[in-house]
């Protein structure tokens, strides 16, 4: 019983500092980012939503995350794909570079671009002759963000294919199905809960990534601001209704993430027991 | 009829399957026998078309179909965990291999499902073609999996460890079934197994493997009571083994003459192997063995009796006449080898 009982005092003891953490790093915040955005009444927030610099910002941020979305899915599922059901020389290298972005600084990523495609990089000179402008532009933008989000598919599928393992895609080419048919009808249905939790993760990165883009975005108002730039430059200014009112929308997005995140997980769970022999 | 000529396959360094030659009768029921790591399961897949042979060839009634992938090759597979579409229901299971069929090929929605249906029912499973996977046992998931493997008419059944997740009494059920549906069908099948009593009892011959090679084909009877070597006639069945010398006709355990012809084998040490009902208590005879019992239990109609014979460590096991009282520990018995083999100590049949 007393064995019991002190399990007991140290349960609550840490769900309490569990939760007071919880409360103060990370409730407070969020609580405080729609209290300042509200500060001054509605109008005010609505109008900073409106302002064209933001409308252009969260138009930007939305065209990055369409690209980078697809981008990354494509390159999910055939990195999984490719890792999970087969054996070939360069395995491994090939999961240490799925996983560089996740041990890599954003800023640094930025950077990397920087050089490589800036006025002074490796190819700067080339691009400058053919008109195309890829730092300071939209394609620096979806460049940083694809590589900051490129293991979020991939590293949910990978596992999750591995134990599936080759039987039911190998059932499917017995019965006489195509390839094609045989990853649509069975591959594409048997990952798709894993598929849709890694896009999710993905998709709110893509939105939020703030140091990689930072680096190679330029902070142009209304052409390479996205989102989370245009937060700082208008908290830089002083503008915190604004910041605040654009800083909500991202908390918003960060909580819709996080509802649908637990609905997939349950799913994923439910998938995971009922795959059960 | 399917011939393999010489067919070896390596992974890396390990030799998973070494110059194979096998003949599959036409209508055949055929086991592939052996321990993991036989080869068994390599071989079954190379037949399929699921792997492909470093050496040799695979051919159907005279057609090569070595470079053929599984889904040109007409056969069904049925695999040891199933593999069912676990999204699909068990119907669109069963019609899996109709509905991928190019256009011109694939029958109607209507027609697909009654087909499906037709197969379920002919797998004891008529009505349970809305169910999902996950809602059925393990026996129920095995016999959807067989009739999906039908769906596509295939001129070879391919089985892999079919009873092997399933419990002991499912298994036996589904055995008798299985057996009675082949016979029903005619069609030709392999098996893949480990467990020797389900290729005795199935199959019409039985191929026994191991390290990649094939010790033995023959009838279950043959492989059980003529067992061309010393591995076949230790895992096709129990037997105990005894280290012997031959010299001139005459069998000896530690100089203790064991009564047995000795057939032609060559004089010099040797391993007796006999099963354990092919021993009788002669109690006060010559040529007998003494066994010091260290345990008996039933066994349905006999006692399997446990005992150490002075000399070697290896528990000797005998079966006696249940109607007799079991033997006690530390008894002694005079037992008479009824009928055992020879092996030369390298293992080759005498």
């Amino acid at each position: 019983m007393t064995i019991r009982s002190t399990h007991t005092t140290a349960s609550i003891g840490l769900t309490v500092v569990a939760l007071a953490f919880l409360g103060i790093f990370v409730a407070l915040p969020l609580v405080t980012v729609f209290v300042e955005a509200l500060s001054k009444g509605i109008a005010p927030y609505f109008s900073a939503l409106v302002d064209p610099d933001a409308v252009s910002a969260i138009k930007l941020t939305l065209t990055v995350a369409a690209i980078a979305v697809p981008l990354n899915i494509v390159f999910g599922i055939a990195a999984a794909w490719a890792i999970a059901k087969f054996d070939f020389p360069g395995k491994s290298i090939l999961i240490t570079f799925i996983d560089l972005p996740f041990s890599v600084s954003p800023v640094v990523a930025g950077l990397v671009y920087m050089l490589l495609f800036g006025m002074q990089g490796w190819f700067g000179p080339w691009l400058r002759e053919h008109d195309f402008q890829i730092i300071f532009a939209v394609p620096g933008i979806v460049l940083a963000t694809v590589f900051v989000t490129f293991p979020f598919v991939a590293r949910e599928l990978i596992p999750l294919m591995q134990e599936q393992g080759r039987d039911d895609e190998e059932a499917a080419l017995s019965l006489g199905a195509s390839g094609f048919q045989t990853f649509l009808r069975v591959t594409l249905p048997n990952i798709r809960w894993g598929l849709l939790y890694g896009v999710l993760l993905c998709n709110a990165r893509a939105m939020g990534e703030f140091g990689a883009v930072s680096v190679v975005s330029g902070h142009l108002r209304g052409l390479t601001n996205t989102m989370p730039l245009h937060v700082e430059i208008l908290y830089n200014e002083y503008n915190f209704v604004a910041a605040f009112a654009v800083a909500s929308l991202l908390a918003l997005l960060a909580l819709v993430t996080l509802v649908l995140k637990s609905i997939l997980e349950w799913r994923l769970g439910y998938a995971h027991r009922s795959a059960g022999h | 009829m399917i011939t393999l000529n010489n067919i070896s396959k390596n992974f890396g360094s390990f030799k998973a399957l070494k110059n194979i030659d096998l003949e599959v009768r036409d209508g055949e029921f055929l086991a592939l026998l052996g321990p993991s790591g036989s080869g068994k399961t390599t071989l079954l897949r190379i037949i399929a078309g699921l792997a492909f042979p470093d050496a040799g060839n695979v051919a159907f009634n005279g057609d090569d179909v070595t470079n053929l992938k599984v889904a040109d090759r007409k056969v069904g597979f049925v695999f040891q965990h199933y593999a069912l579409f676990k999204h699909m229901s068990v119907a669109d299971n069963v019609g899996f291999g109709l509905s991928v069929r190019a256009r011109a090929m694939r029958p109607s929605k209507a027609a697909i499902r009654a087909r499906a249906d037709e197969l379920l029912d002919l797998v004891q499973l008529g009505g349970l073609g809305g169910r999902y996977p996950a809602q059925l046992s393990g026996g129920q998931r095995q016999r959807v999996a067989l009739a999906r493997a039908l769906a596509v008419e295939p001129q070879l059944l391919l089985l892999d460890e079919p009873f092997g997740a399933l419990d002991a009494k499912v298994r036996k059920e589904l055995r008798r079934w299985l057996r009675q549906l082949h016979e029903q069908m005619g069609l030709t099948s392999i098996f893949v197994t480990h467990d020797q009593e389900e290729a005795l009892e199935l199959a019409d011959r039985v191929v026994v493997m191991d390290h990649g090679v094939i010790e033995q084909i023959g009838t279950p009877g043959e492989v059980y009571m003529l067992p061309g070597s010393r591995f076949v006639s230790g895992f096709v069945g129990d037997t105990n083994s005894l280290p012997v010398t031959v010299s001139r006709g005459a069998v000896k355990f530690h100089d203790r003459p064991i009564a047995l012809d000795t057939g032609s084998i060559a004089d010099g040490p040797a391993l007796l192997d006999f099963r354990p009902h092919d021993v009788e208590i002669a109690n006060e005879q010559p040529g007998c063995l003494p066994l010091v019992v260290t345990g008996a239990y039933r066994r349905g109609g006999y006692w399997r009796v446990e005992g150490t014979v002075g000399g070697i460590s290896q528990v000797i096991e005998v079966d006696l006449d249940a109607a007799n009282p079991a033997p006690e520990p530390g008894q002694r018995l005079a037992l008479r080898i009824r009928r055992g083999r020879l092996f030369t100590t390298d293992g080759v049949q005498a």
